[in-house]
């Protein structure tokens, strides 16, 4: 617990400190992510989810509802079509909500990039991205290390004090 | 069955149906209008029992030259294969649909209207399947061009940043 | 229609269109279904495809052979080492190139492997949208010891790149026979815990068996291939029946359903046909790792410029979930005239409609498991 605290009392159980640092710190501790497999990468986030990697120690959880999640794991190709989909779910998400883009289709177009007449080119076209995870497919122990970049991010933000 | 015998036998029972083409092709070639014919007798006829349709394949000559579909048989009881080709106008030519003799047809000829822009005939559903309903044009034609904007959204690459 | 929905009589409820997708944990990716309902019946379902239509055949009309390899990997993702297989396949029978042995054992034991992967996610998922947790964990954790070997061999997890036209990308590592006879020796003892956990569980079975009857004629005209005809009782390998690579040198059998716990040709069947050919695939593997010829360059056949002479050519092989073609022309440049890939699950899946009609909402998850569809390949 790395709660930037002014004082600890150690006797009696009580904790000084801010309260944006305790919803902060029990927001960036339980992501559930919106389970949105579009391509070869949801392959990849169901195997980050799956024992060998182990995703739900970080506090992360597959939810199959917008309404439940707090983060997208936009994981793969948006194509034009799916790309009105993605945004009302994203829509539908409550706030405060994070988008995750993992792989290059996501991020950039990837392959798909130059004669893909039916890709969006990156999913921040369209809803603002907050962390990009590179690679075709990027592997687990990378989307790992989005969703600790995206605790990082959390952790900075003031929630009481409305963000701009 | 050899390629030569099943060329007389469907010439004999369709006449005029199979445009001569070189020896060694390898496949025949189909008028449009006897298709619905002949793809019946393929299916039907004892000695040819095609009974499975492998693949229907869409292609674009380009801006001067023709459509045509490649239509793959293959009989699962006699074990022989079949390419049939029919080639059609570009501006207005039709192929009669062989969705109610096979049904996978069904999707195939789906799939070629909506990339290649190929029009069948008396098909049940027919209407894009792969690409949204409101898209424009074919993209496996060699003259097509990818448009800018889709509902908003910009489609060709976006070079800003990248160069 | 099920036994136990005909006693309960004729009930006509009102006329309602259900969406189930693009977004739904169940549909396998992001396929849309319309479904038109009597109550919980299901009376016509329409499946939405092209989601992910990623434009496939024009990349290839841009790019060179080769480079086309990486884009058939994105295809079947689940199964990227058959893909490249068999369009490497029917490229060197267009440019009729001899393999050295040791290319085609190799290739025979990491498709073989690859098949086992494919599977083990049919298991898996099949397995969540009938509600069980644990199978799909049980099947990753031995997934991801064929995806280490793969790892090993090539580099990549997931899309390997790795069977080239005319030979691979790299040689095997080594040790790779040793590892590889320690998995298949682990794995076949997981076989028989699949069997507990899910093949021959009451729940599982009373969800699968007698559900979406598939009969022989219907899967024939619809191009159904793979596990989903087999289910039905037809007897047709494209490695046995249509022997290409060095199958023929094997000594294994094709999968067929039998009925056992149900009617022929229910989504029991088609499961249980993956989980024999699991079996079955150890059976290769095993003898192509024992055959395996120690000599050989696997660049050697490599050709310096792929440029296949003018024609066209139809060529199919078995891919775990069905019969994959491809429909190249060549006009003798280095770039492909047309590429057409006829996938196996695009005509799996168009047989939806005729086999989940009377069916409850609930088991249209079961028939949809059961046919294993892989979105990538059917939008392309």
């Amino acid at each position: 617990m790395d709660l930037s605290l002014d004082h600890r009392f150690e006797k009696d159980n009580i904790l000084v400190g801010k309260l944006d640092d305790l919803i902060n710190w029990a927001r960036s501790n339980s992501q559930w992510y919106f389970q949105f497999g579009l391509a070869c990468c949801a392959i990849e986030m169901i195997a980050a989810a799956q024992p060998r990697h182990d995703l739900e120690r970080f506090g992360a959880m597959p939810r199959a509802s917008p309404r439940q999640s707090d983060v997208i794991l936009v994981s793969g190709t948006v194509t034009l079509t799916m790309a009105t989909r993605v945004k009302r779910l994203y829509y539908q998400m409550a706030d405060p909500k994070y988008i995750i883009s993992m792989g290059s289709c996501a991020n950039s177009g990837g392959p798909y990039w130059e004669h893909g007449y039916h890709v969006l080119k990156g999913v921040d076209l369209i809803i603002p991205v907050d962390v990009y995870v590179p690679g075709c497919p990027p592997r687990p122990e990378a989307l790992i290390e989005g969703l600790l970049e995206l605790r990082k991010k959390i952790r900075e933000e003031t929630p009481l004090r409305k963000v701009s | 069955m050899e390629l030569a015998e099943i060329i007389t036998r469907v010439n004999t029972a369709v006449p005029g149906a199979i445009v001569p083409t070189e020896d060694d092709a390898g496949f025949i070639q189909v008028e449009p209008k006897h298709w619905l014919k002949v793809a019946q007798l393929l299916k039907d006829d004892p000695e040819l029992r095609f009974d499975s349709l492998m693949c229907i394949t869409g292609v674009d000559e380009g801006p001067e030259g023709r459509l045509w579909a490649a239509y793959n048989l293959h009989s699962m009881e006699l074990l022989h294969k079949l390419e049939v080709r029919i080639f059609v106008n570009r501006k207005n030519g039709s192929i009669p649909s062989v969705a109610n003799l096979w049904r996978t047809a069904d999707w195939h000829e789906r799939e070629a209207y909506d990339l290649i822009g190929i029009k069948f005939k008396g098909h049940p559903d027919f209407r894009r399947i792969l690409l949204p309903y409101d898209w424009e044009g074919h993209p496996l034609r060699k003259d097509f061009e990818t448009p800018d904007y889709y509902r908003g959204m910009p489609v060709p690459k976006d070079k800003r940043g990248w160069e | 229609m099920s036994e136990a929905l005909k006693n309960f009589g004729v009930v006509k409820a009102e006329e309602m269109v259900l969406n189930m997708g693009p977004q739904h944990p169940s549909t396998h990716g992001v396929l849309r279904l319309r479904i038109r309902t009597d109550g919980e019946i299901v009376s016509h379902i329409e499946p939405h495809i092209g989601y992910l239509h990623r434009c496939f055949e024009k990349h290839c009309e841009n790019v060179t052979y080769p480079q086309v390899i990486p884009y058939t990997d994105r295809c079947d993702y689940l199964a990227s080492m058959n893909n490249n297989h068999v369009y490497a396949m029917a490229v060197e029978k267009l440019m009729d190139i001899e393999l050295p042995e040791r290319v085609e054992y190799i290739r025979v034991i990491v498709a073989e492997l690859q098949r086992i992967a494919s599977h083990l996610m049919a298991l898996g998922a099949m397995g969540l949208d009938l509600g069980g947790v644990t199978p799909i964990t049980w099947t990753f954790r031995d997934r991801e010891r064929i995806l280490d070997l793969f790892e090993y061999t090539c580099g990549a997890r997931l899309l390997y790149n790795y069977i080239w036209i005319g030979g691979l990308s790299h040689d095997l590592p080594p040790k790779f026979v040793q590892y590889a006879n320690e998995f298949l020796d682990y794995f076949e003892k997981q076989i028989v815990e699949y069997d507990r956990i899910l093949t021959y569980n009451k729940i599982f079975v009373e969800r699968t068996a007698d559900v979406g009857v598939l009969p022989v004629d219907v899967a024939i005209s619809y191009g159904c291939s793979g596990p989903v005809l087999r289910g039905s009782g037809v007897n047709w390998d494209l490695r046995k029946n249509e022997p290409y690579s060095i199958y023929d040198r094997f000594e294994w059998e094709a999968a067929v359903g039998k009925g056992e716990v149900g009617t022929l040709g229910d989504c029991w069947d088609r499961y249980w046909v993956r989980v024999e050919e699991m079996r079955q695939s150890v059976r290769i593997v095993r003898q192509a790792l024992a055959q395996l010829p120690k000599e050989g360059d696997v660049h050697a056949a490599i050709p310096k410029k792929i440029r296949p002479p003018k024609g066209e050519i139809y060529f199919r092989a078995e891919n775990p979930k069905g019969d994959l073609g491809f429909y190249i022309i060549s006009d003798g440049s280095p770039v492909p005239y047309r590429l057409k890939m006829r996938s196996s699950t695009f005509c799996n899946l168009s047989v939806l409609n005729e086999i989940a009609r009377g069916w409850m909402i609930s088991d249209v998850v079961a028939i949809l498991g059961s046919l294993d569809i892989v979105l990538g390949e059917i939008d392309r």
